[in-house]
């Protein structure tokens, strides 16, 4: 199994803790735009962008059937940039 | 060349493929399944993922139930891709830090108890179970019209040739086996895709063409598609008519059962590095994008071009004729899917015509009755013909349709296989050696896979020859049944301090409140006529049985915390494990036990 207490827990805990909140932060933020795009956009407010044509339909239907889709890929590799990015910060990255 | 000849060619040459692949790559000293991933490049691995998760459902039976549907089974596109949002964001990073190789295997240490692994399992079973169903629907739709035989012969044949290939088992293991047959797959399921696009809108982008211009009619394409549709008394097929509540709750349950399930979940254990298990997720998900993208337009275009052929001088003209059908080459697929049993016409009022519309529909009957029509003669369509029709209905060329029957197979056959060899190593490993027999020999967890496997597809194949629905939607009860067991516990292993007694609750009532749902309204053990309720009618308000696993994940949820609230707080040592999974520093390599 991985060490889960061979690192000098004590003296990076005040950092993990910012380091975990700082995570479901952005966690949180790219579920928002998850959930909107998909169950928003896609289903509950189709009805608020029926005005938006796009190509013999709705705003609506691309984002059920395209957008949410297209959405779902850029979230991950964001967060995937951006974690990185993180782990660096917080000097808590793989060696 | 008959067209038989070249379906065999096609289907034979795949195989030859993979099974070339897979004895080259047996050479090398990389061939075990668990090494497998490292030294993997995340592209490499986003491909294989691709491939195991793409099974019968996303190939052949999704785009149908789009087609004869609409905009409401989007449910479909967006569950099943938006679920890697949830696996990448809330799963992956952390289980490749805990470092072990299975699902139950991080259940029963998290929680610290054998009895919430033997729920993760069982639950993981039934799952399996459910989704090897799905799979052999499909499996007997492709061989029964590749072999040109009985829906129920082609079943039965191909459940032997799943059960050779999951036995050959090493096979499935190599990740380059997995990339060819994931490029097999895509080709078979696109290069149709851009010919009707082209044929049909002049744009060779499928989903820029689904929404694009008709041109023969010069309108846009999907303004077209509820026009007729409409003429024809069927639903629009843009419009949403379905329950929204019970659209926002099955798209839910496909997306959490996603981040539930066992064999792609374990993909991202056995990357190099955490950073790695992030990537990986995206790059699955592009591959999975390339045919989630086109399949709408795949069953919009079909749906229209199979109007038009019933309705050759427009839907207000005369329907196509008994003699037409029988003669005219364009029609020759119906002629060869009537032997499968999966389609069906009826010349009802003898007028040599087959009329095909909704005979439900009020202004449709009124119009019937000036012509003297009785009732639709097109009785029946089964959805799950439609993606390997699809390329005879629009007259492509031979080795189009060939190449169409060989990536149906790779995508039910190698989901299926991988199934049977999760559910074997299930019941040996972890039911049989962890928790019945520990002393027991090689030989006999050798044995006792094989015949759970052996057992597994009897089951499978038993109930596939009256699934509970069509291969998508029974897929979708293995979804929910995922989603109500095994993402919470996971989620609530990395996210909070939920203790054992709340884990092995939650999972518990989650699994087992969710199969009463589904058995109530598909049958007790998915056998026919022994249900009490009917997804028309549902037990609870607008609930189906298929949307039902998001309820159960809230059952599972509430459930656990307050057991756990009840009882006390976790172990100082499982407290550390929690932050220590929580953070990538120090992420050895996976291990096995």
């Amino acid at each position: 199994m991985a060490d889960h207490t061979s690192q000098p827990a004590q003296a990076g805990q005040k950092s993990d803790a910012g380091y975990w909140s700082a995570n479901v932060r952005i966690i949180l933020v790219s579920l928002v735009i998850w959930a909107i795009c998909s169950f928003g956009f896609g289903i509950l407010l189709r009805p608020m962008l029926a005005g938006i044509e796009i190509g013999g339909t709705d705003l609506g239907f691309w984002f059920a059937q395209q957008g949410s889709i297209l959405v779902f890929l850029a979230l991950i590799f964001f967060y995937a940039w951006r974690m990185n990015k993180l782990d660096k910060e917080y000097g808590v990255e793989e060696e | 060349m008959d067209q038989f000849t070249i379906n065999l060619l096609f289907v034979g040459a795949s195989f030859a493929l993979y099974i070339g692949i897979a004895i080259w790559a047996r050479a090398g000293s990389t061939s075990e399944f668990y090494a497998a991933g490292r030294g993997i490049h995340p592209v490499t691995n986003g491909m294989a993922t691709a491939a195991d998760w793409m099974s019968a459902a996303s190939f052949i039976s999704m785009a149908g139930l789009i087609a004869f549907t609409g905009y409401d089974n989007s449910t479909y596109l967006m569950g099943w891709t938006g679920g890697y949002v949830l696996l990448a964001l809330l799963l992956a990073p952390y289980l490749r830090k805990f470092g072990k190789y299975t699902v139950s295997e991080f259940i029963g240490d998290r929680f610290y108890s054998p009895t919430a692994r033997l729920v993760a399992v069982i639950s993981l079973l039934v799952a399996s179970l459910t989704y090897v169903i799905g799979q052999m629907t499909g499996v007997g739709v492709a061989f029964g019209r590749f072999l040109e035989v009985s829906n129920t012969a082609g079943l039965l044949i191909g459940a032997c040739v799943v059960f050779a290939y999951a036995v050959f088992g090493g096979m499935k293991g190599v990740t380059y086996t997995q990339v060819a047959q994931y490029v097999v797959l895509i080709m078979a399921y696109t290069i149709p895709a851009v010919f009707i696009s082209l044929q049909l809108t002049g744009n060779p982008i499928p989903g820029l063409g689904l929404f694009g211009e008709h041109q023969a009619s010069g309108e846009p394409l999907l303004a077209k598609l509820d026009q007729i549709v409409a003429e024809l008394g069927f639903n629009e097929y843009t419009a949403h008519h379905g329950d929204t509540f019970n659209m926002v709750l099955f798209t839910l349950s496909l997306m959490i059962g996603t981040a539930g399930l066992p064999h792609v979940i374990m993909r991202f254990f056995t990357v190099p590095k955490v950073a790695d298990a992030r990537w990986s997720a995206g790059w699955a998900l592009v591959f999975i994008a390339l045919l989630y993208l086109t399949a709408p337009a795949v069953g919009a275009m079909a749906r229209l071009n199979i109007t038009e052929q019933f309705w050759p001088n427009g839907t207000s003209g005369e329907a196509v004729s008994v003699e037409q059908i029988e003669t005219d080459p364009a029609y020759d697929w119906m002629a060869t899917w009537q032997q499968t049993g999966l389609l069906g016409w009826e010349d009802k009022n003898g007028d040599g015509r087959i009329q095909y519309y909704n005979d439900a529909s009020p202004a449709m009957q009124e119009r019937a009755a000036a012509n003297g029509w009785q009732g639709n003669e097109l009785t029946n369509f089964n959805r799950d013909i439609l993606v390997l029709a699809n390329p005879e209905i629009a007259n492509l060329p031979g080795w189009v349709i060939g190449l169409v029957a060989a990536g149906g197979l790779a995508a039910a056959l190698s989901t299926a296989a991988g199934l049977l060899l999760a559910i074997s190593s299930a019941v040996s490993h972890d039911l049989i050696k962890g928790q019945l027999n520990p002393s027991i020999s090689e030989k006999g967890e050798l044995l006792s896979a094989r015949i759970a496997m052996a057992v597994a597809i009897a089951v499978a194949t038993y109930l596939g020859l009256n699934p509970p629905g069509f291969a998508a939607q029974t897929v979708a009860l293995a979804f929910g049944l995922a989603a109500a067991s095994i993402f919470p516990a996971l989620m609530m292993g990395i996210f909070t301090k939920v203790n054992n007694k709340g884990a092995v609750a939650g999972m518990l009532t989650g699994l087992i409140v969710t199969v009463i749902y589904i058995f109530l309204h598909k049958g007790w053990f998915f056998i026919p006529d022994t249900n009490s309720f009917t997804d028309a009618d549902p037990l609870l308000g607008t609930i189906k049985s298929t949307s039902f696993g998001a309820v159960g994940a809230v059952i599972n949820f509430a459930v656990a915390f307050t057991v756990s609230k009840m009882t006390g707080p976790i172990p100082k040592e499982i407290e550390e494990l929690v932050e220590s999974v929580r953070v990538p520093r120090g992420a050895g390599a996976a291990q096995d036990h």
